[in-house]
């Protein structure tokens, strides 16, 4: 099974590749700022849709409320950075840990509930956890954190993405991931077939919701104020349009959902008074002619891997 | 003010806003029922339907129970335009595609709402007279009983289509099972249509109703009801008219009262908690049988 | 012989109806058992009652020497019972392949981290189950459809599928809910002959729930039979072809 690793190692290479390009470019001045911007929110966006595709698309949980854990993550990582001077490092893990635990705390009640009850009720604590958070005199309450150090450099940005990329591909290819995936195809055979649907489907949601917090911390370091204004339903919406424009249940798909959707919205910034109605007009053509989203289930490396396999299964 | 002055205060004020949410979970849940589609764009149906109301007050000078009507035809209408183009083409894509259309959807109404009528809010013109009641010491005012007496009209009408009529029975049996209800002979695209239709002109009626009650109305004001009217389908378990009413009633009066007591930042958040609560004792809503699957 | 599955006057009553009651049966280790009935007798009743999807009303069940009851459906498993069903429930968008590499879900020891960082017992273990259950589509006939979507298989493979996917999970008693169901005459003999060798072969206890008389009577060792949520009788398929009462409940009383 040494292709497993060889096939990391291209995808390690490419992505470094990638990353030495677009960093060129940045330093060379070749990229304008508010492109440069983009550049960090595509990588954060796609940390945001693989994470929530992991709840949603391999786990079949509908989650709603992806932003809240954003939230959480990016508040505690200010607070850490800003008022006690720890390292952006400290805020991330920190951020990931304080999200994750809420995650756990919350999946495990609400986790029994199925499809749209399940939905509307993460929606609702996404909401709650954003007013909360407004009340809270501390945090700068509706009026927002500012005064943030400028933290998050596209390099942080690039090689957390490509962390939280490995860790969802690792683990959706483990016998844990198989069981996730064993809850959404059909909950009572997992079960059937010693899956503890519990325990997998909280783990899925603690382990979606702790890279959400990674996101927040590092979304919240690109900018001098956030508020929770940023964290409503409304950006949790959005984030699900990425996950399921790319194809639930595939990697590659949300990192494409998360490009398209970025792009879209930072290309007709020109255009403010059309920028929304023609993002909605693509949203349901897309939805028209490919409803399973771009990728469905597919992996860009999927074909391959497979090949090899079952030819080794022969030998 | 003592405390029980206050609270039956706070219970009128949250009554005629449950009535509201009523009017609008109704049409989230008979569409739910039908479709199973959680129509994010119902909220914003219910916009339109304010600025439809609106128009037809200050530009064609209608009284409010004209403008009510044909506030409620026109966007009855748009309920169906939209669920023809939008929804129908998706009948049998994965139901999270139709979900994502309908937030498609939502977006697009609101946005094109916005270029034609601007961002700004506009005020609502008060269509009747600034009166109130004394009952004792409690006040109701006229905008307050003008909005029970019509939504208790209103569900009196929808309660009657649905349970008296040949095309309530055929929208109850398509809701219970459309595939059978097909094979018994009913035409399910054209009662899947109504049902749009009806669930919209109810929202009109909300919106034009909350138009008067807050004296405002702009593009995204359909956000937060329409997801609170979702919050009260739910509530009362989705699918079933009586449970959306409840649902919407029981909202309403939560709002009011933690406005009135504890704070008003707080009133969403609890009304959020207080639908996760009720869903961790009773996961189909109070109304709801709780089914299990067979195995 | 030891005995593996007992069950004691279990019941089961569903909203004041009595599905099951008064539900005794015993089963040694090794043998190959039939539970027969008309339709709505209560025997997948029966069957999710010992996988845990349903708790008795009343009454004990032991495997193994131990009690089962209270515990979930994926507990039971992990002890030793795995299950087909009645009406197919693969995991019908995944290949041939994952259908049956999720079952050695309860086998695998490597942790959350070793799999997320590819180490330690990772590598080995996932080569181990892809070779194991290759080795189980071969037995079944599946392997040139290894990678294949489940739900395109025709019928009978996907009863096939589902009873390597229930082998892969090592089960002491491999529970059949109707594996014959909807096949042809041809499909069921290879079963049956199927059935019997991989009960030879990974030492296995059957109790499988059938309405083809003849793979019941063809294979099974003994037979219970259910009627109205009671057994009336029990026995070799001799005995049981010949007993009084199972020909009225089959055939209607003559009188």
């Amino acid at each position: 099974m040494n292709f497993l690793r060889r096939n990391d190692l291209i995808m390690l290479i490419f992505g470094i590749a990638l990353f030495a390009l677009l960093q060129g470019l940045i330093s060379a001045g070749a990229i304008s700022s508010f492109w440069q911007l983009n550049l960090l929110l595509i990588g954060i966006n796609v940390i945001m849709s693989v994470s929530l595709n992991l709840i949603n698309g391999y786990t079949g949980q509908f989650s709603l409320g992806h932003a809240g854990f954003m939230a959480v993550g990016a508040y505690v990582g200010v607070v850490l950075t800003t008022n006690f001077h720890l390292p952006l490092i400290v805020a991330l893990l920190a951020g990931a840990a304080g999200a994750g635990a809420l995650g756990f705390l919350i999946g495990l009640p609400t986790l029994r509930l199925r499809g749209d009850y399940l939905a509307i009720a993460t929606l609702g604590l996404g909401e709650i956890i954003r007013i909360v958070i407004m009340n809270i005199q501390y945090v700068g309450g509706a009026a927002g954190f500012k005064g943030i150090p400028h933290l998050t450099t596209f390099a942080w940005v690039f090689f957390v993405m490509l962390f939280t990329l490995f860790f969802i591909k690792n683990f959706v290819n483990s016998s844990h991931g198989r069981a996730c995936i064993a809850i959404r195809e059909n909950e009572i055979a997992a079960e059937a077939m010693g899956v503890n649907t519990t325990k997998y489907k909280v783990m899925a949601f603690t382990i979606g919701a702790a890279f959400a917090g990674v996101a927040g911390g590092l979304f919240a370091h690109s900018f001098y104020l956030i508020s929770p204004a940023s964290f409503t339903f409304m950006a949790s919406f959005n984030y699900l349009i990425m996950v399921v424009l790319g194809g639930l249940g595939s990697i590659t798909g949300s990192i494409a959902g998360a490009f398209v959707v970025t792009f879209i919205s930072a290309a007709l910034a020109n255009w403010p008074e059309f920028r929304m109605i023609i993002y909605a007009l693509a949203l349901i053509l897309l939805m028209f002619y490919r409803p399973q989203g771009l990728f469905g289930y597919m992996e860009i490396t999927n074909a391959k891997i497979f090949d090899k396999i079952l030819k080794r299964g022969r030998e | 003010m003592d405390f029980t002055h206050l609270l039956v205060q706070q219970l009128i004020n949250g009554v005629s806003l449950g009535s509201i949410y009523a009017l609008i979970a109704l049409g989230y849940t008979m569409i739910y029922g039908i479709i199973k589609l959680i129509n994010f764009a119902h909220g914003d149906i219910y916009m339109v339907g304010a600025y439809i109301g609106f128009f037809a007050i200050t530009q064609a000078g209608m009284s409010i129970v004209p403008a009510l009507l044909v506030s409620m035809v026109v966007t009855g209408l748009l309920g169906m335009v939209v669920e023809k183009l939008a929804y129908k083409p998706l009948r049998h894509a994965p139901r999270i595609s139709i979900l994502i259309t309908a937030i498609g959807v939502s977006f697009f109404l609101e946005y094109t709402s916005m270029y034609f009528v601007t961002p700004t809010p506009r005020t609502f013109p008060a269509v009747i007279d600034n009166i109130s009641f004394n009952l004792g010491s409690f006040v109701i005012n006229g905008q307050q009983l003008m909005i029970l007496g019509i939504t208790v009209l209103l569900m009196a009408i929808l309660t009657f289509i649905v349970q008296k009529t040949k095309t309530g029975k055929a929208m109850r049996a398509a809701s219970f099972d459309t595939e059978t209800a097909q094979l018994m002979g009913i035409d399910s695209d054209r009662i899947i249509s109504l049902t749009f239709c009806i669930g919209s002109a109810l929202a009109a009626a909300a919106g034009v109703l909350v138009g008067i009650y807050y004296n405002t109305i702009d593009p995204l004001m359909g956000i937060m009801p329409g997801l609170k009217a979702f919050v009260a389908a739910v509530l009362g378990g989705i699918g079933i008219l009586p449970g959306a009413v409840a649902g919407g009633i029981i909202l309403g009066i939560i709002e009011a009262l933690v406005s009135g007591f504890l704070s008003s930042t707080f009133r969403d958040a609890a009304a959020f908690a207080i639908l996760i609560l009720v869903l961790l004792v009773k996961p189909s809503g109070l109304f709801g049988k709780n089914t299990r699957e067979k195995v | 012989m030891a005995e593996l599955l007992k069950t004691d006057n279990v019941s089961e009553v569903f909203g004041g109806l009595k599905a099951v009651a008064d539900f005794n049966v015993h089963i040694n280790q090794g043998e190959l058992v039939g539970l027969i009935g008309p339709n709505g007798a209560g025997k997948t009743t029966a069957f999710n009652l010992i996988t845990g999807v349903y708790q008795p009303t009343t009454g004990t069940i032991d495997f193994d020497g131990k009690s089962i009851v209270g515990l979930k459906p994926y507990q039971i498993t992990q002890r030793g019972i795995a299950r087909t069903f009645q009406n197919i429930r693969l995991f019908s968008e995944l290949s041939v392949l994952d259908n049956v590499k999720i079952a050695y879900h309860c086998h695998v020891k490597y942790g959350l981290l070793e799999s997320v960082l590819r180490m330690g017992r990772y590598m080995k273990e996932e080569e181990k189950i892809e070779e194991e259950s290759l080795k189980l589509l071969k037995i079944f006939k599946l392997e040139d459809k290894a990678g294949e979507q489940a739900k395109n298989l025709p019928y009978g493979a996907q009863r096939r599928l589902e009873i390597a996917r229930a082998l892969a999970a090592k089960p002491k008693l491999l529970l059949l809910d109707e594996p014959a169901a909807g096949m042809n005459p041809q499909e069921t003999n290879e079963l049956m002959e199927m059935i019997r060798w991989i009960r030879k072969k990974f030492g296995l206890t059957v109790l499988l729930i059938e309405h083809d008389m003849s793979l019941v009577m063809g294979i099974c060792e003994r037979i219970y039979v259910l009627e109205y949520g009671m057994i009336i009788a029990s026995g070799t398929p001799d005995e049981i072809k010949n007993d009084p009462e199972v020909i009225r409940a089959y055939l209607g009383a003559e009188n």
